[in-house]
């Protein structure tokens, strides 16, 4: 009796153990494909004959949650300030070439040190409240986010920001601590109604006004009638909230998402033909950044020999089937004027000359490393892959460390406690000095303990100066010595596929992490 | 009465230390809701400061007395990320959730008796062979996949319902039910299977009994035993692990709320988690806890109505 059921439980388990090999080779076959006849969506697709339509509720999937204050002064979430650059305006707001624009104000000048702004305010502004934008207003907003009142500045960058006044009903000049002319980027930061708080009522002047938002759900914008500027096309805007990557490509093929951005070439290769794709960069430096401070990276040869083993365009090619665009230090190429393009192959892939300046390190047979990278980056996991199977070449062991986000940022981030980690890094406002100021001696956000005494002089010297041709050479080298130094192993600026139904068009990219929806329509 | 002071005492001493260890947990991992709140470029300065405006510097077990004070007096906190109370945070979320495994748990029910009862009927005959392997397999999927693969063919081929739009009940009973038929039989196939095997198992067992032979002995049909001597008598292991299941259907709601996009407590559990949310996990932890041990009593209560013999002490 009981041995009956022995054989069949035998062939059960065989038959269970059939279809799991069945089951994960499928997984598996999915998350590599590779196969450069299959994929690699059409560019030229993205040509869309359609006439632009005025109208239409445009649904847009985020993948994560916006759960933060909506406050535009103090945002740090890259996806709560993309989603509030179509609520709220500066002084100046950004173009695609990156360029600042007079919004709320019409015109500004900048007085010959560097360091007097003066904005003319545009006539008939409106808040979506109704009210005009007075100097009142702007004065109230700049103070606010400059903590002159608080003494505790709600922006990065903006306690360079001495006073405001307003210096009659349609001008606000604005006084800094030192000449800068980069400032011009910070006045970005939004205008909010005269003692309003943006974290309970968020009110500014952009194309869109909030309307609601459900926690985990979605949140929902509204055109604005009454918008200064070139007005939306769409009514509405829904960001529905799909954190799966999976669920967000079967919502585009179900046709209950519009637009999805932020795709991979290997997922936008699974949707298929019918779909209107474009390309751009997510403006982000990604790089396996090592803490210069611990042993081994402390040795400047070790770095090298890094830099040297790392095959970038073979990343690419297997990552992203060669899309992205190379890197080789900290400034990524939507900084037109300052990008050094020369320094991607500074270090050429070369195993033999690695290993040799791993010998003179003192590690001829190389040595085990830790990469830590927050779990919900899944591009960069990819990329740390592939760089531990490029790196086993010269006799260094990789193991991959996935910590949660909030962990990455205490440990790693702020507490500097780690050997290396591989993210993306990026600029929450349009300026070199965002990108390159981390890596100065003594910056609290020098997390890599990055330490080189010509750098900190090079970026005294760029900061201080107000020759914004000058400024632009003392960039490129400090650049440069980052290359040198081998601070980082560089890899690139990974590619960004952003996918929408067929009768959707108008996507542009920025050089920030925006989408501007005001520019979205549906076509004909 | 005793009895029911007894189990009482137990569920709210298990709730403490439920929530004691989640403190703890939090406690533990690094991170905290001002780095969460502030990002990765905040100063130490600003990081001091707003953890002293949120209370986080004062010692843990001061913290969590004062969450405890304010929980059992029903004052379940504050969510700063969404800037509203908890509880009005989970007001809409619950509701969602609690369909979503119901409707999971029904299936099971209705899935797994039937199929349990025609195999045993049946028992080693080739139908029940073929079935039997089945049902190991479908045993053997995860929910996720399986919700994947729903989608695929009854969303995408078939377009019984539109894949990535969550209809609120409000909005639309009908569309809302329709929508929430695929994740939770995706969720309910593996466990019906598991209980067909068990309550199949259980069965078959008692056919080896002594009243099974006195009762066919008197001259009734296989059918009659099964239906009015067997089934009774096999269904005690089965109710104990129906309270299980239903643990892991809440379970499973987590991760399929995440495959089929729906609002529910999951998904807002996971975010609270990574955003260091502590009065939302706490309250979500222990609206799970509390149920999976008011159902575990229940299915205790139970036995006694299936076998008159259980006494409770």
């Amino acid at each position: 009796m009981h041995f009956r059921p022995t054989v069949k439980q035998i062939i059960s388990a065989l038959l269970t153990l059939v279809m799991l090999t069945a089951l994960l080779s499928a997984c598996s076959k999915s998350s590599t494909e590779s196969d450069p006849a299959a994929s690699g969506p059409d560019v030229s697709s993205s040509v869309n004959p359609g006439q632009p339509l005025m109208g239409g509720d445009l649904v847009v999937a985020l993948p994560t949650d916006i759960d933060d204050p909506l406050d535009p002064h103090a945002t740090f979430s890259a996806e709560t300030r993309q989603l509030l650059f179509n609520i709220f305006e500066g002084l100046v707001k950004p173009d695609t070439a990156g360029n600042f624009n007079g919004a709320v104000a019409s015109s500004f000048e900048i007085s010959e040190g560097g360091d007097v702004f003066t904005f003319k305010l545009r006539d008939g502004v409106k808040f979506h409240n109704g009210e005009t934008v007075t100097a009142a207003d702007v004065v109230y907003s700049i103070t606010r986010v400059a903590g002159l009142e608080t003494g505790e500045p709600l922006l990065d960058g903006i306690e360079v920001v001495d006073s405001v006044e307003a210096t009659d009903e349609k001008t606000v000049a604005i006084t800094l601590s030192s000449g800068n002319v980069e400032a011009l980027a910070l006045m970005t930061a939004a205008i909010i109604p005269e003692g309003s708080d943006p974290a309970q009522e968020p009110i500014g002047t952009g194309p869109f006004r909030f309307v609601s938002r459900s926690p985990q759900e979605n949140v929902v914008i509204e055109k604005f009638a009454d918008y200064w500027g070139t007005p939306a096309y769409v009514d509405s805007v829904t960001y529905n909230i799909i954190e799966s990557a999976e669920t967000q490509i079967m919502s585009l093929m179900s046709g209950a998402v519009d637009l999805v951005a932020h795709l991979t070439s290997a997922q936008v290769a699974e949707l298929g033909e019918g779909f209107n794709v474009v390309e751009g960069t997510m403006n982000l430096v990604q790089a396996v950044y090592l803490n210069n401070a611990v042993e081994p990276f402390n040795k400047v040869e070790v770095r090298r020999a890094l830099c040297y083993a790392l095959d970038k365009q073979g990343v690419l090619d297997l990552l992203s089937d060669g899309k992205g665009t190379l890197l080789g230090s900290s400034v990524y190429p939507a900084f037109t004027r300052y990008f050094r393009e020369d320094l991607i192959s500074f270090y050429p892939h070369d195993v033999e000359k690695a290993k040799q300046l791993l010998a003179e390190a003192g590690y001829p047979e190389g040595f085990d490393m830790t990469i830590s990278i927050p779990s919900n980056y899944t591009p960069h996991i990819d990329t740390a892959t592939i760089v531990a199977e490029q790196l086993k070449e010269i006799g260094v062991n990789v193991s991959i460390d996935l910590i949660d986000w909030n962990s990455w940022v205490t440990e790693v981030y702020g507490g500097r406690n780690f050997q290396a980690t591989l993210v993306g890094l990026d600029a929450s406002t349009l300026t070199a000095r965002k990108m390159l100021e981390r890596f100065e001696t003594n910056n609290s956000k020098n997390f890599i303990n990055f330490s080189d005494a010509e750098y900190d002089e090079v970026f005294l010297e760029a900061s201080t100066t107000t020759d914004s041709a000058q400024q632009v050479a003392l960039y490129g080298r400090l650049q440069e010595i980052l290359a040198e130094q081998a601070a980082n192993l560089y890899i690139q600026d990974l590619c960004d596929f952003v996918v929408m139904q067929p009768d959707v068009a108008g996507y542009e990219f920025y050089p920030l992490y925006v989408m501007d929806m005001s520019k979205i329509y549906f076509t004909a | 009465m005793l009895y029911v002071l007894k189990k009482l005492g137990v569920f709210l001493l298990t709730l403490f230390v439920i929530s004691i260890l989640v403190f703890i947990a939090f406690q533990i991992i690094p991170g905290d809701e001002a780095t969460n709140i502030l990002g990765a470029e905040a100063t130490p300065e600003r990081l001091e400061a707003l953890r002293e405006q949120l209370g986080l510097n004062e010692p843990p077990v001061t913290r969590y007395f004062n969450w405890l004070a304010g929980f059992v007096t029903g004052d379940l906190g504050f969510s700063r990320s969404y800037n509203m109370p908890v509880s009005e945070l989970l007001a809409g979320k619950l509701g969602i959730t609690a369909c979503l495994t119901a409707l999971s748990f029904v299936m099971v029910i209705l899935i797994s008796f039937p199929v349990g009862l025609l195999l045993a009927r049946f028992a080693h005959s080739v139908f029940d062979r073929v079935l039997m392997l089945i049902n190991q397999l479908v045993m053997s999927l995860p929910p996720f996949f399986i919700g994947i693969i729903f989608t695929y063919i009854f969303g995408l081929v078939f377009k019984l319902f539109t894949p990535g739009k969550f209809v609120p009940l409000n909005e639309d009973p009908l569309r809302f039910w329709g929508y929430l038929i695929f994740p939770a039989l995706a969720i309910a196939l593996p466990k019906s299977a598991m209980v067909v095997k068990l309550f199949r198992g259980s069965m078959v067992s008692q056919f080896g009994e002594d009243y099974v032979r006195t009762a066919f002995s008197r001259g009734n049909s296989r059918r009659r035993v099964l239906m009015h001597h067997v089934v009774r008598n096999a269904l005690i292991p089965v109710v104990t692990f129906l309270a299980f299941t239903l643990v892991d259907i809440v379970a499973g709601s987590i991760i399929i709320e995440q495959v089929f996009a729906i609002p529910g407590i999951g998904r807002l559990l996971l975010s609270s988690i990574s955003g260091r949310d502590l009065a939302v996990v706490q309250t979500i932890t222990m609206i799970i806890a509390a149920i999976v041990i008011a159902v575990n009593n229940l299915a205790d209560l139970s036995y006694k109505y299936i076998d008159p013999r259980v006494k409770f002490r």
